[in-house]
């Protein structure tokens, strides 16, 4: 991305919080509707740097793990443990004020999320931003340099009157990734970012979570994509009928993957 | 038939030239069902959103009742207003009985009930497609409202469009607080009432000419704007 230069300020290289948010840790959790359990006793520790990449078949609960570290969801049973305590309603218990944090409010939740389906408001691509901007409490006066930055780190600029809903998918996608990093946040949970956007929308997607990356975002994405996870992860989370299957680094899960489910999937047999 | 052709004739003249009466008749008409669909707005909008997106124990009775008020019938509106409003009545004092305030007080206490019902509907279906969105961002219940309210400003003009077509059309209540005296408060509805009762049709036709015309205009308005409001994709 050519254009992260001109991004310092949404940048985190000049992050100083005096607690870091990660790692996160997930003891025994589970996660049930109805009284079935759809996630089983996971037990995990994702820790800040590398880029996380959570695969696994449909339904195993990938996106349920996201969902909980974002706090849209709680546990059924089982505890979630960040380094740095927060929750969605207040942002950062104790967080830093203002300048500290890269110019975001401490109301800000210091964890955003990419939905799979991403829901863009009935307004203008600027105003879609705008809105983002005043939620997060983003002083009056910076919303509009703020403003640009997104715009152009999206590049989004000559679309940032059209109305949201009319983009193509992967502007859509573009615009609602920018609008989560709005938020500054020290970690980034993508949920399928690029599932139905061709090759070109999908290296642009992958450029901001690069950029996001290079910037110091803790990086959390789920894909189906394999040649996607393995341009990006640096350690991968293998999730199988609600349970963790294996947690290792990239390296060792694309060529010599620890657990029978996860070499079933890289092998191409059906996994249930 | 000779009468009916006659009457048809009479009312167009009436029309034509403006004849004072009638001009009168419809400007105190759309002052007071204006105002009541204003009224109604200020009070529907952010209580429909507000039932929309709160949860606490009562909300679904306050639900049912808003959504009954929907029917409320306007002569059982005007008679509870006229016994407030009525000199030995608690805001006898006020001195509002037969006056365009109180038929603006009656019209907005028919009014407010469908904007009401009307918003939270649209506002809570929308609330279903925002709300996981919203809760990342850190926004919740009452500070989504504004955010909410905007984005289904489109389906709300319809809701004040619903409005204002029952307020508009409505004799009963007006005719009790207003008591349809002439040049006073005399209104459209109840003019059409009273002339059509006393055989003078041509006025109660071009009354009733112009109120059909009104309906037909501004739903082809809001028509309009919500053909525009798809073509950007706001609906």
């Amino acid at each position: 991305m050519s254009t992260q230069q001109g991004f310092a300020g949404i940048g985190q290289s000049d992050r100083t919080a005096p607690t870091p948010l990660l790692p996160v840790s997930l003891e025994n959790v589970c996660f049930g509707v109805n009284g079935a359990d759809l996630l089983h006793d996971v037990s995990l520790t994702i820790g800040p740097g590398n880029r996380t990449v959570i695969m696994g078949p449909n339904g195993a609960g990938k996106s349920l793990l996201l969902r909980l570290m974002q706090g849209l969801i709680s546990p059924t049973r089982g505890k979630l443990t960040w380094r740095r305590d927060w929750n969605s309603r207040q942002g950062t218990q104790g967080g830093t004020p203002g300048s500290a944090t890269g110019g975001m409010p401490s109301g800000a939740p210091p964890v955003s999320i990419v939905l799979q389906r991403p829901v863009l408001l009935r307004r203008s691509v600027a105003a879609n931003l705008t809105h983002a901007l005043r939620v997060l409490r983003v002083p009056r006066a910076e919303r509009a340099a703020r403003l640009e930055e997104l715009l152009t780190l999206g590049n989004l600029q000559d679309r940032r009157d059209q109305p949201a809903r009319s983009l193509s998918g992967g502007e859509q996608q573009r615009l609602a990734t920018v609008r989560a990093l709005a938020a500054s946040p020290e970690m980034l949970l993508l949920d399928e970012p690029t599932a139905s956007l061709d090759p070109q929308a999908t290296h642009a997607i992958e450029g901001l979570i690069q950029s996001s990356h290079e910037r110091g975002t803790k990086i959390v994405m789920v894909t189906h994509d394999m040649g996607q996870a393995k341009r990006i992860a640096d350690e991968v989370v293998f999730v199988s009928q609600g349970r963790i299957a294996e947690f290792t680094p990239a390296e060792t899960f694309f060529t010599q993957p620890q657990s029978e489910e996860a070499r079933a999937y890289l092998s191409g047999q059906l996994v249930i | 038939m000779q009468e009916l052709q006659s009457a048809f004739w009479e009312a167009g003249r009436l029309l034509l030239t403006f004849d004072s009466d009638l001009t009168e008749i419809v400007f105190l008409s759309l002052r007071v069902t204006l105002s009541a669909v204003f009224i109604g707005c200020l009070i529907g909008f952010p209580f429909g959103a507000f039932l929309a997106v709160a949860r606490f124990p009562g909300r679904t009775v306050i639900v049912v009742i808003v959504n009954a008020f929907m029917g409320l019938p306007p002569v059982v509106a005007g008679l509870f207003l006229y016994l407030l409003l009525s000199r030995s009545g608690p805001l006898g004092p006020l001195a509002l009985l037969y006056t365009p305030t109180a038929m603006i007080i009656a019209q907005a206490v028919l009014v407010t009930p469908i904007v009401t019902a009307m918003t939270r509907q649209v506002v809570e279906d929308l609330y279903q497609e925002y709300d996981e969105q919203f809760r990342s961002m850190g926004l919740f219940g009452a500070r989504a409202v504004p955010s909410l309210l905007w984005d289904a400003r489109y389906s709300l003009i319809t809701g004040a469009l619903a409005g204002f077509g029952r307020a508009a059309a409505e004799v009963g209540a007006v005719l009790i607080v207003g008591g349809n005296i002439n040049h006073v408060t005399r209104v459209m509805t109840t003019t059409i009432a009273l002339e059509t009762s006393r055989g003078n049709l041509s006025l109660a036709l071009g009354l009733g000419l112009v109120l059909i015309s009104l309906s037909l205009l501004i739903n082809a308005a809001v028509m309009s704007l919500r053909g525009s409001a798809k073509r950007l994709a706001y609906v």
